[in-house]
């Protein structure tokens, strides 16, 4: 089972209807025991870094996260970018501090902001979250703000002006700057990989 | 690098996709549902979805259409019609839409912009507005492009972006339906003094019409239609694999 967390930021529909499409159970929750069960854990995100940050610490849940050294976690988009140490979006704030690394905003001359839609993924790094997808897949992006100073654990980029992180690892966590759950047949190939994963024991 | 998008727009009235025509593969065309799925199968990068019903049960309709949908296609949608309040934004979001496209609602009260765009981001909020020359300048037409505004779409447009708008979707009424191209001019004007996504609709007929759109308005992220992809006569794949051919970067 997949444990969607729910910590009110954002809406959840589309994440459980993908993991639903690709046959895989997942649950809606922000109850810790039912956390616990899970085999794998899904922490979502859309919105505001510092409400989301705040929201996750009041709930208790970043814990949860934290402690977690054997199931597979994967971010997706806010959720990533909650990973790690810190983000300067309206201000400076903390993050989980998982995954070492800024989350900033992007600026690239003469392109928009967001950098929305299709972009192209040059996978950097095998990891078995590309088990069924490759470098040059496009996946679906929508984000102003972007994680630098993280070479170390990034498995993807895109081309947006600049290498921009599209996903990251460490250890049994992952982050996806996209929205695999609106990435059509490539994002339910990472969500069908992430649900293969063995977890660490 | 970042791909040019084509997004199939569905009007959908009492739960049925209107104007819907026969594809061989489809068993009914006119569910919303089933026309989704076969555009996200060929290749489709978004869909939109208009609500085109006056009634409040018919919303409701609307409303389980595009659940259904969401639990069955996995690529953005957007959702325009009937979108006067931020409660309303809450209604279709809550169904598994990505992004709220406002018209007429947002002329009514343009603080709606703001209160959206506050709650849900910036990226949330398209402006959509259709826009006709009169007498020498682009003029803005509510309720369906059946109205003179009098307002000047490029300023219009420019003050949308300002309060949070994060794309723009410029309807041109001149070129819709005539299946001439799109309107290359009117698109020109509002990538000039914008920095946020255009979607070009109004007057694609043949691939080539797309072709021409991106090639002389690189600025332009999108080209939108509706029933020349329901009638077949534009194929998705064979659109997205000529601009390919044609350098333009897809999503083959």
């Amino acid at each position: 089972m997949v444990a969607i967390i729910d910590y009110g930021v954002g809406n959840l529909f589309s994440v459980q209807a993908s993991f639903k499409a690709i046959g895989a159970n997942a649950v809606v929750t922000n109850d810790i025991n039912v956390i616990n069960e899970a085999d794998r854990i899904l922490l979502p995100g859309v919105g505001a870094f510092k409400d989301a940050a705040n929201k996750l610490r009041e709930s208790g849940l970043d814990q949860v996260i934290l402690n977690e050294k054997e199931k597979p976690i994967l971010g997706i988009c806010l959720g990533m970018q909650l990973l790690f140490d810190r983000s300067f979006e309206y201000g400076e704030n903390e993050g989980l501090g998982i995954i070492p690394g800024d989350v900033v905003e992007i600026e690239v001359p003469n392109l928009k902001v967001p950098h929305m839609g299709w972009n192209a993924l040059d996978i950097k790094c095998q990891s078995p979250l590309f088990k069924y997808i490759k470098s040059g897949d496009c996946v679906y992006f929508v984000h102003s703000f972007h994680a630098v100073n993280c070479s170390e654990n990034v498995l993807a980029t895109v081309e947006y002006g600049a290498d921009i992180t599209a996903a990251v690892q460490k250890g049994n966590v992952f982050g996806c700057q996209f929205h695999p759950e609106k990435s059509g047949e490539a994002g339910l190939n990472i969500l069908r990989a992430f649900c293969e994963m063995e977890v660490e024991k | 690098m970042i791909t040019k998008r084509i997004i199939p727009c569905l009007d959908v009235r009492d739960g049925r996709v209107v104007k819907g025509v026969n594809f061989e593969n489809v068993k009914d065309v006119n569910d919303p549902v089933e026309l989704a799925k076969f555009y996200s199968a060929g290749g489709a990068d978004e869909l939109v979805f208009y609500d085109i019903t006056a009634s409040n049960e018919g919303r409701n309709i609307f409303t389980d259409v595009l659940k259904r949908t969401a639990e069955n296609v996995f690529i953005p949608l957007c959702v325009g019609g009937g979108i006067n309040t931020v409660d309303d934004f809450k209604r279709v979001l809550d169904c598994g839409a990505d992004k709220v496209s406002v018209n007429s609602g947002a002329l009514r009260n343009p603080d709606l912009i703001d209160a959206a765009a506050r709650l849900y981001g910036n990226q949330c909020v398209v402006i959509s507005a259709d826009v006709k020359r009169v007498n020498g300048e682009f003029r803005v037409f509510a309720k369906g492009g059946r109205e003179d505004t009098g307002r000047e779409a490029i300023s219009w447009l420019k003050e949308c972006v300002d309060r949070g708008a994060g794309e723009i979707c410029l309807n041109s009424i001149d070129t819709d339906g005539v299946k001439q191209g799109f309107d290359l001019p009117m698109l020109k004007a509002v990538t000039d003094v914008t920095n946020v996504p255009v979607i070009a609709s109004g007057g694609a007929g043949k691939i080539e019409d797309f072709i021409t759109l991106f090639k002389e308005n690189p600025k332009v992220d999108a080209g939108l239609a509706a029933s020349i992809f329901h009638f077949g006569e534009v194929d998705m794949h064979d659109l997205k694999l000529e601009l390919y051919k044609n350098d333009i970067p897809v999503r083959l």
